[in-house]
């Protein structure tokens, strides 16, 4: 039976080495629904990694990975398919593809995975770009976009599927500043009504503000973890607060 | 009417029949080459080893053999080894066909190779497999990219496929050889010949280039506006 506090993913002691180099080494953690999960930490951490491994873009050495009770068995391609398909997944670089519309970017997988009809699944692309605030550009192709409503397209794409959670890639990070506020707005209003989240950022108003608990990784391992409050007071010597200082004394520094 | 005219004028409905022919051939292999390349160059990047070892070997010998060897290969030997009918046009077609193949799964192989992975992953992510992935988001951009490299393959398989008259395939050069070797009036025939030839690759050429626009991404621009 599924309860509130059953984990609807959870994913046990994930290791991945590239050669001689682990990048990550041994992270566990688990998700409940409508909660929202922030890495933060160095580059080269492991959060990038961390995040897709999750839906086995990038496959764990070793470690497990439930899906509610289930267990997906990483060696089978049906069960990564129905994993992936519940757990949607926004890049850094956007990876639109170039070649369709707004819209046909996201009816290309409701109609070859969903298996919906032609007209069924354009409503629904409609809807999601609506919901994005790009009602009006669903016949606009990638090249035609910026790079804020690209991301807002990708965001549709990845919600259009009914994903159980969310997993976000330092979303605004190849943002101009300028464009950051559209995508920030998006993902707040996911978080009103509640999705459920992972995300790596940079961003210091989404670390503060939307986490229910902030994960600080570094060198493949979680090093810290706690509330937004537990870990981010004015003072606090946790590493989570030198590295918001940072980014604000960037941030700062370069207005 | 000077006789060199007389001679074209009266053998001009032959080449031009001959000129269907080699249009025909090429058409042919040109699909055959299509079919091949794409399945080869799918294989070469996305296959295991022994699928891309099998593949490179392909490539390798139809890239490393000419032509003509080929055609005598198939059609003197292999087909007669294999006691199949003699039909010129089939083995022109066949080896012209796998010929390109070969070239035209490098064309698409870099192609492929070309298009930004992420989009890959992204498919992945959705859901979709990774035939459904290769299909509909890699092909439809790399086949895109691929048509000006594809309509020089097609410039010189055409230009190949004149090496069909020694199997005596009845296309525009067995044809106006023919012709030539019975009226003597071999200057204005190739001169001929060869402006049919150059007709073929400008329509060719020009119809490709029409697909290519045809077919352009909107909001990609090239060069200086």
């Amino acid at each position: 039976m599924i309860t509130d506090t059953t984990p609807i993913l959870r994913v046990d002691n994930i290791s991945k080495c590239f050669g001689e180099t682990c990048i990550l080494k041994g992270v566990s953690l688990s998700l409940r629904k409508g909660e929202i999960k922030v890495l933060i930490g160095p580059s080269g951490g492991g959060k990038s990694t961390l995040l897709q491994c999750i839906n086995c873009l990038v496959r764990p050495d070793a470690g497990e990975i439930h899906l509610g009770e289930e267990r997906i068995d990483l060696a089978s391609k049906a069960d990564l398919c129905r994993l992936r398909q519940q757990v949607g997944m926004i890049f850094q670089d956007f990876n639109l593809f170039d070649h369709l519309s707004a819209q046909d970017n996201i009816t290309i997988a409701l109609r070859k995975v969903k298996k919906l009809g032609k007209r069924e699944a354009a409503e629904r692309a409609r809807l999601e770009l609506e919901q994005v605030g790009l009602g009006d550009k669903t016949l606009l192709y990638p090249a035609q976009l910026s790079g804020g409503q690209k991301q807002r397209v990708a965001i549709a794409r990845a919600l259009a599927m009914d994903p159980k959670a969310l997993l976000l890639d330092e979303p605004t990070s190849a943002l101009d500043p300028e464009l950051i506020g559209e995508v920030i707005a998006v993902i707040r209003a996911l978080a009103a009504k509640g999705m459920t989240m992972i995300m790596a950022t940079h961003q210091i108003s989404l670390i503060s503000t939307l986490a229910d608990e902030i994960l600080f990784m570094e060198n493949g391992v979680i090093v810290e973890q706690g509330s937004p409050a537990q870990l981010l007071t004015s003072g606090n010597p946790s590493k989570s607060q030198g590295f918001c200082d940072r980014l604000n004394d960037l941030a700062d520094g370069g207005c | 009417m000077p006789t060199s005219l007389t001679v074209i004028a009266d053998s001009l409905p032959y080449l031009l029949l001959g000129t269907i022919n080699t249009a025909g051939i090429v058409v042919a292999a040109m699909l055959l080459g299509l079919l091949l390349g794409v399945c080869i160059a799918v294989g070469l990047v996305y296959g295991g080893r022994p699928v891309r070892l099998l593949l490179s070997c392909y490539v390798w010998f139809f890239r490393g053999v000419p032509v003509l060897v080929l055609l005598f290969l198939f059609y003197f030997g292999l087909f007669t080894y294999l006691g199949l009918p003699f039909n010129a046009f089939f083995s022109v077609a066949l080896v012209l066909g796998m010929t390109t193949g070969a070239y035209q799964a490098n064309i698409f192989k870099g192609a492929i190779l070309s298009l930004p992975r992420g989009q890959f992953k992204a498919a992945s992510a959705l859901g979709m497999s990774e035939l459904q992935t290769i299909r509909s988001i890699i092909l439809p951009q790399a086949l895109r990219v691929s048509i000006p490299a594809w309509s020089n393959e097609y410039s010189i398989i055409l230009k190949d496929s004149a090496l069909a008259f020694v199997i005596g395939a009845p296309e525009i050069m067995a044809r106006t050889q023919f012709v030539a070797s019975r009226t003597y009036q071999h200057l204005p025939l190739y001169i001929t010949a060869g402006l049919l030839y150059f007709f073929l690759t400008w329509l060719g050429v020009a119809a490709l280039r029409a697909l290519e626009r045809r077919l352009r991404i909107p909001g990609y621009t090239h060069g200086i506006q």
